[in-house]
């Protein structure tokens, strides 16, 4: 039985939890307002709302797409959708924004800009204005040009800078965001228990975001193993040098957590350029690691990290291994029958340590990269004491540039060495041509995105021409 | 004033195909489609997909009563293959079940045998198979001949411009069930219900009067459903007429982007003559038109192109020729600008080739060429109420245009790792329709005893705004507020014999028909109301609610006219049509007056180049744009931002990318990159510029629709004069979309592996 609040709805269901959120939603339910527009996360048109108590006890909303959700994820939160958020008989604020800058047009894509801007809303740190446009990267709209939506974002954004600190539910309704029922869902969601839904040998899932796209159909009736209903999430501990992730921890959560900032100040520019918001609330990082894909970002990322997993198996045996040394040949892994991820680790960048993420793809955000790659470097008065450098899209797994990082350790900073390096990387990546591009760009790109690296962190040492030419 | 469907619109409430409360027990369609771009069908099986409990009946072209036949313009389109495949998408069969999960796992059943034949996926290789969809067109104008011997400078050069993707959020779709006495109601996402109507019609073999489309609204349309949506709407049709219940096809987003045509690819060659004071003195174009398997709109999409070949310049010696070659592709079709921004990527790649090669800005090229007032276009129109220079000085002098350039110099001699470029596009659109015959339209207006208005006209809403439109003409001809009308949905019963929704010009036509109904019914009211006022006064006044006899202020308020007219028996109810008046076409001389008035604009473009990673940035668009006198500028300036979005996704990021074998492999949104949030300008302005409009306009307010994608055209040219900046030794290239691959390449042209 799965159980969860849709809008203003206590939901019991027997439905099979492999089913998508959407499908519940619009046949099921038969609230049409959550519209399907690709089914595979890409245009945001079944943007909903997802609430989650977190371990301080409050009520986080995250957006996410249902179309690639499965509805057991749903259970013991409250699903949110257009229909959830409408007052009676009037637009509510965000709507009323979005009227008033003409940002609706055919009217397909509205309902998930309407709900991706209430997410915003509902969010706990809004920073800057870019955060109204951070939440509604994953919409897709064929009709405005968005300038118009863009307006009505800032002019949302603005209202919310008024928003206090405590009480923001309150004064959410007084200011007509939401409807007063939202006051109640906490309480009617901590009378919902933890199901024991745990099946073995089934397909196991976490964000879903990448096997939703590929293998909904077949999902949709199938036994699903859904890690998130069995395994409690895993907030991310930083102890000693060492930093732990659960295996269903989120992009976003490396994405808003402060200590994580710390390490890498720049994580903000490298993530947003991964998928969109909504996919980052839902897409976990095992999933990105086992799914093998030679181009997932978070995987390059973490390879640059030189992370370690852990894996565990049915009978609660522990393995350890290197990150690049679980993939062997395209989607094959060192993964025994029976054994999951359970952690990421990495020691945490020291001072002299620098890391930088780069990505090039067709459209800069919410596509996938053509070639991204990673580097961890550190530098003591010129000298490298190590480097670890990942790439993207030019190998059949998500290559760790062994021979590139062996040379370029213990040697001086130079423009000399790092083409030499460059020269390196060349002999031992193999990319091919396909929809991404082909393999003479994918070549070039990696060379530039090596230099890309060192030109952003040490900018007073190198200059472009210098590398390039 | 506001979209009036946003209300439903971001409530969630208002009804797409999909969101239709369907009657109990419909089923649900799904196509079976090639798998392969062309070959002879040996052998299809599905007697086993049809054992799969719920599946109800699967079609093939056996099963059509009437003719196998949807092809508009020319008939040489079937409904469902018959012995033959002719490119990867085409619909083989028409699955039917009680669910849509039933109906994927009866697909996977069917098994179908083939004897593959050559594919052809370019122009280029139809063109020299000598395969084309019909006979060639050419516009010509003086004597190129003559005219090159006498300029100082000739270039030539090849262009190639890659079809583009609708991507309408909602997917094609349709809906049908029975009525009384084998009559059949679809209700379809088409811009052209009576296109639907007939296609229905022939399919089924029975007349048009036995069956009723219906049209909402639409999720986008952007041309991707005037001719392309009759298949699916006739293959729900053919079930419910056979099955007697019924039933709803909704495509998933795979099964549309491939089995559905787009804006043609076009490989084209230009010859541009210049004398010293930068006077184009003659140009030659040849067009391949990617046309796909089917001619589908091709024909007018190709004449189209032949019309906007010259863009807003003045040339005297014109030649223009074009070819719709016959590929392996899915038929090609509508897109907003119909072939017209093709033209106009040919006529600017020339103009940036001289200049590059005379080491000159574009500008000053396009500048000395602009056309004015009683120039003669190439198919013999004499351009009246010329905007272009107006709108191009505008925009040089309120955009700081000379300021501009010198601070990209500026920049970019002090940056060696971001480059900025610039560029000027002007454009001149014609508005109608090019064949004659379509430029009529007709609108129904009941006024209820009540004094509520509801009209009909055959216009559909697919977010451009007609029904507000068509709404304030209603609402101001009768001084009464919005809330008091209500526009209907696009029915065939109620208005037949429609054009469809397209060329830009559903406002002008069917809000012309509208606002004759209405003064009609306004002069037959006030007939009535002056006797009520007891006046002879000629100036009676129909404002808020009420008429008013000005003179000696009295009035009468609006629900009383309506009842007093209905007890005397006056009808409240009227008819009427218009036609364009004026234009025509001789299409043995290609000469005529084709077009009722053209939309002019100037569009400024400056662009940063990511010269490391090759990526871009659009730092702004500006536009002057000719909205004649705007009836409504919130819904026109989101025509223009929408529309440059889509022209900047064409030139840009959206590519089209088929294997040899006629696949397309930019089959989904993960690999068919639409301008996203990010991508847009970060600064979009929109000016109106003073214009008088036209009378031939609704209200004098210019058609909006299609123009303004052409500004984007403009971005192509401002990323390759940035690529320039950096790469001395680069030769410009006309080859859209210019997508990050190509400027990186571009960029260094010189770097070579060692794979």
């Amino acid at each position: 039985m799965i159980e969860f609040v849709l809008n203003n709805k206590l939901i019991k269901t027997t439905a099979n939890a492999g089913i998508t959120l959407v499908d519940f939603i619009r046949s099921e339910q038969q609230l049409k307002g959550t519209k399907i527009g690709c089914r595979e996360g890409d245009c945001g048109a079944c943007t909903v709302l997802v609430g989650t108590i977190n371990s301080k006890n409050h009520l986080i909303y995250k957006s996410i797409t249902s179309c690639i959700s499965p509805l057991g994820n749903a259970h013991g939160k409250h699903i949110v959708t257009v229909e959830g958020v409408n007052l009676n008989n009037k637009l509510n604020t965000i709507q009323t924004a979005l009227k008033n800058n003409n940002a609706t047009q055919c009217g397909f894509c509205t309902p998930g800009f309407v709900m991706a801007l209430v997410g915003l809303s509902l969010q706990e740190h809004l920073v800057s204005k870019q955060d109204a446009i951070t939440a509604i990267s994953g919409n897709i709209c064929r009709c405005t040009g968005y300038k118009s939506i863009e307006k009505a974002a800032y002019q949302i954004f603005e209202e919310l800078t008024q928003i206090p600190l405590n009480n923001r539910l309150n004064w959410l309704i007084n200011h007509l965001f939401l409807p007063e029922y939202f006051l109640t869902i906490l309480d009617r969601l901590k009378q919902i228990k933890t199901p024991n839904i745990a099946l073995k040998n089934s397909i196991k899932v976490a964000g879903g975001t990448d096997l939703y796209v590929r293998y909904a159909d077949n999902l949709a009736d199938a036994d699903v193993h859904l890690i998130s209903q069995v395994q409690q999430k895993m907030e991310l501990t930083f102890d000693e040098n060492r930093c732990t992730l659960g295996a269903n921890t989120t992009v976003s959560d490396l994405f808003y957590n402060p200590t994580f900032k710390t390490y890498f100040p720049e994580i903000h520019a490298h993530l947003k350029l991964v998928s969109s918001e909504p996919i980052r609330n839902m897409a976990s990082l095992a999933g990105n690691i086992v799914n093998a894909s030679p181009i997932g970002d978070m995987t390059i990322f973490l390879l640059a990290l030189n992370a370690e997993i852990t894996l565990k198996n049915d009978d609660n045996y522990l393995r350890t291994l290197m990150l690049k040394d679980f993939y062997k040949g395209y989607k094959k892994l060192d993964l025994h029958a029976q054994e999951h991820l359970l952690n990421i680790a990495f020691k945490l960048p020291k001072l002299a340590c620098k890391f930088n993420f780069e990505k090039v793809s067709k459209r800069t955000h919410l596509d996938i990269a053509s070639v991204n790659s990673a580097l961890q470097i550190s530098v003591v008065q010129h000298k490298i004491q190590f480097a670890h450098l990942s790439f993207g899209g030019v190998a059949p797994i998500p290559f760790y540039a062994k021979n590139t990082c062996n040379f370029l350790g213990n040697k001086i900073l130079s423009v000399a060495i790092l083409k030499e390096a460059s020269q390196i990387l060349q002999d031992e990546i193999q990319p091919i041509s396909d929809v991404r591009g082909d393999e003479s760009y994918k070549r070039l790109l990696a060379r530039q995105l090596f230099y890309a690296h060192f030109l952003k962190l040490f900018s007073k040492t190198f200059k472009i021409l210098e590398l390039v030419s | 004033m506001k979209n009036t469907d946003s209300y439903s619109h971001l409530r969630g409430e208002s009804l797409y195909i999909d969101d239709l409360n369907t009657q109990q027990g419909c089923l649900f369609g799904l196509v079976f489609d090639a798998p392969l771009a062309h070959a002879k069908i040996l052998e299809l099986d599905y007697a086993k997909a049809e054992t799969i409990d719920g599946v109800v009946k699967i079609f093939t072209y056996q099963d059509i009563p009437g003719q196998n036949q949807i092809g508009g313009i020319i008939q040489d389109e079937p409904l469902l293959a018959e012995n033959d495949i002719h490119y990867w998408g085409q619909p083989i069969a028409f699955i039917v079940a009680k669910s849509d999960a039933i109906a994927k796992k009866a697909r996977q059943l069917i098994s179908l045998k083939t004897e593959a034949l050559p594919v052809i996926t370019t122009a280029t290789e139809a063109f020299k198979k000598n395969e084309f969809v019909c006979a060639p067109r050419s516009f010509k104008m003086g004597n190129t001949v003559n005219a090159f011997k006498t300029c100082d400078y000739i270039f030539e050069a090849d262009t190639f411009s890659n079809g583009q993707e609708h991507l309408y959020l909602e997917t094609q779709g349709a809906y049908a069930e029975c009525g009384e006495n084998s009559k059949i109601k679809v209700t379809a996402s088409t811009q052209g219900p009576t296109q639907v109507q007939k296609a229905i019609a022939k399919v089924l073999g029975i007349g048009m009067h036995q069956i009723e489309v219906d049209v909402i609204r639409l999720g986008g349309g952007f041309g991707g459903k005037e001719d392309q949506a009759s298949a699916w709407a006739a293959l729900v049709a053919l079930a419910t007429n056979h099955l007697h219940k019924p039933v709803k096809l909704v495509l998933n987003r795979h099964d549309d982007m491939r089995m559905t045509g787009k804006r043609h690819p076009y490989e084209s060659t230009f010859k541009i003559g210049l004398t010293k004071d930068l006077k184009i003195q003659a140009f030659e174009a040849t067009f391949l038109q990617n046309a796909g398997a089917a001619a589908d709109l091709s024909p007018a999409i190709a004449e189209r192109t032949l019309f906007h070949a010259t863009n807003a310049y003045f040339i005297k010696n014109v030649y223009t020729k074009v070819l719709s070659c016959k590929t392996n592709l899915p038929p090609n079709t509508a897109f907003r600008g119909f072939g017209g921004p093709q033209g106009m990527f040919v006529i600017e790649s020339a103009i940036a080739k001289a200049a590059e090669m005379l080491n000159i800005p574009a500008y000053k090229i396009q500048e000395a060429n602009l056309l004015q007032e009683n120039d003669a276009f190439s198919y013999g129109q004499i351009a009246t109420q010329v905007e272009a220079k107006n709108t191009w000085q505008t925009a040089v002098k309120d955009f700081d245009f000379e300021k501009e350039v010198k601070l990209v110099a500026q920049f970019n001699s002090h940056n060696d790792a971001l480059k900025k470029g610039i560029s000027v596009m002007p454009i001149c659109f014609g508005i109608s329709f090019t064949n004659t015959p379509m430029n009529q339209a007709s609108a129904l207006v009941h006024i209820y005893q009540d004094g509520s208005i509801g009209f009909s006209t055959g216009a559909i809403e697919m977010g451009q705004g007609v029904n507000t439109k068509l709404k304030q003409i209603v609402a101001q001809t009768f001084g009464l507020s919005l809330n008091k009308v209500l526009v209907e949905t696009t029915n065939t019963t109620r208005v037949a014999n429609t054009s469809p929704s397209a060329a830009s010009s559903t406002a002008d036509l069917n809000g012309k028909a509208l606002q004759i109904a209405c003064i009609t019914l306004k002069n037959r009211l006030s007939v009535i109301a002056k006797a009520e006022l007891n006046t002879t006064d000629k100036a009676i006044y129909f404002k808020d609610q009420a008429v008013y006899n000005l003179q000696n202020k009295e009035s009468i308020a609006w629900e009383t006219l309506i009842q007093t007219a209905f007890l005397k028996r006056i009808s409240l109810t009227e008819q009427a049509y218009y036609v364009t008046p004026i234009i025509n076409f001789d299409k043995t001389a290609e000469k005529g007056q084709p077009f009722a008035y053209h939309v002019y604009g100037t569009a400024i473009s400056t662009v940063t180049v990511d010269c490391l990673r090759g990526n871009y940035a659009i730092d702004s668009v500006k536009i002057i744009h000719d909205f004649g006198k705007s009836m409504n500028l919130d819904i026109d300036m989101g025509q223009v931002e929408g529309a440059l979005a889509q022209g900047i996704g064409w030139m840009t990021s959206e590519e089209l990318v088929y294997d040899k074998n006629g696949r397309l492999l930019s089959n989904a949104l993960s690999t068919y990159k639409v301008p996203d949030v990010y991508a847009m300008p970060k600064i979009v302005v929109v000016k109106a510029l003073e214009s008088e409009g036209n009378e031939m306009a609704l209200l004098k307010s210019k058609a909006v629709g299609e123009p303004p994608l052409m500004y984007g055209i403009g971005t192509y040219f401002a990323i390759q004069n940035a690529i320039k900046a950096f790469n001395k030794n680069y030769c410009l290239k006309f080859d859209a979309p210019l997508t990050p691959q190509k400027v990186l390449k571009n960029l260094y042209n010189a770097f070579k592996n060692n794979s």
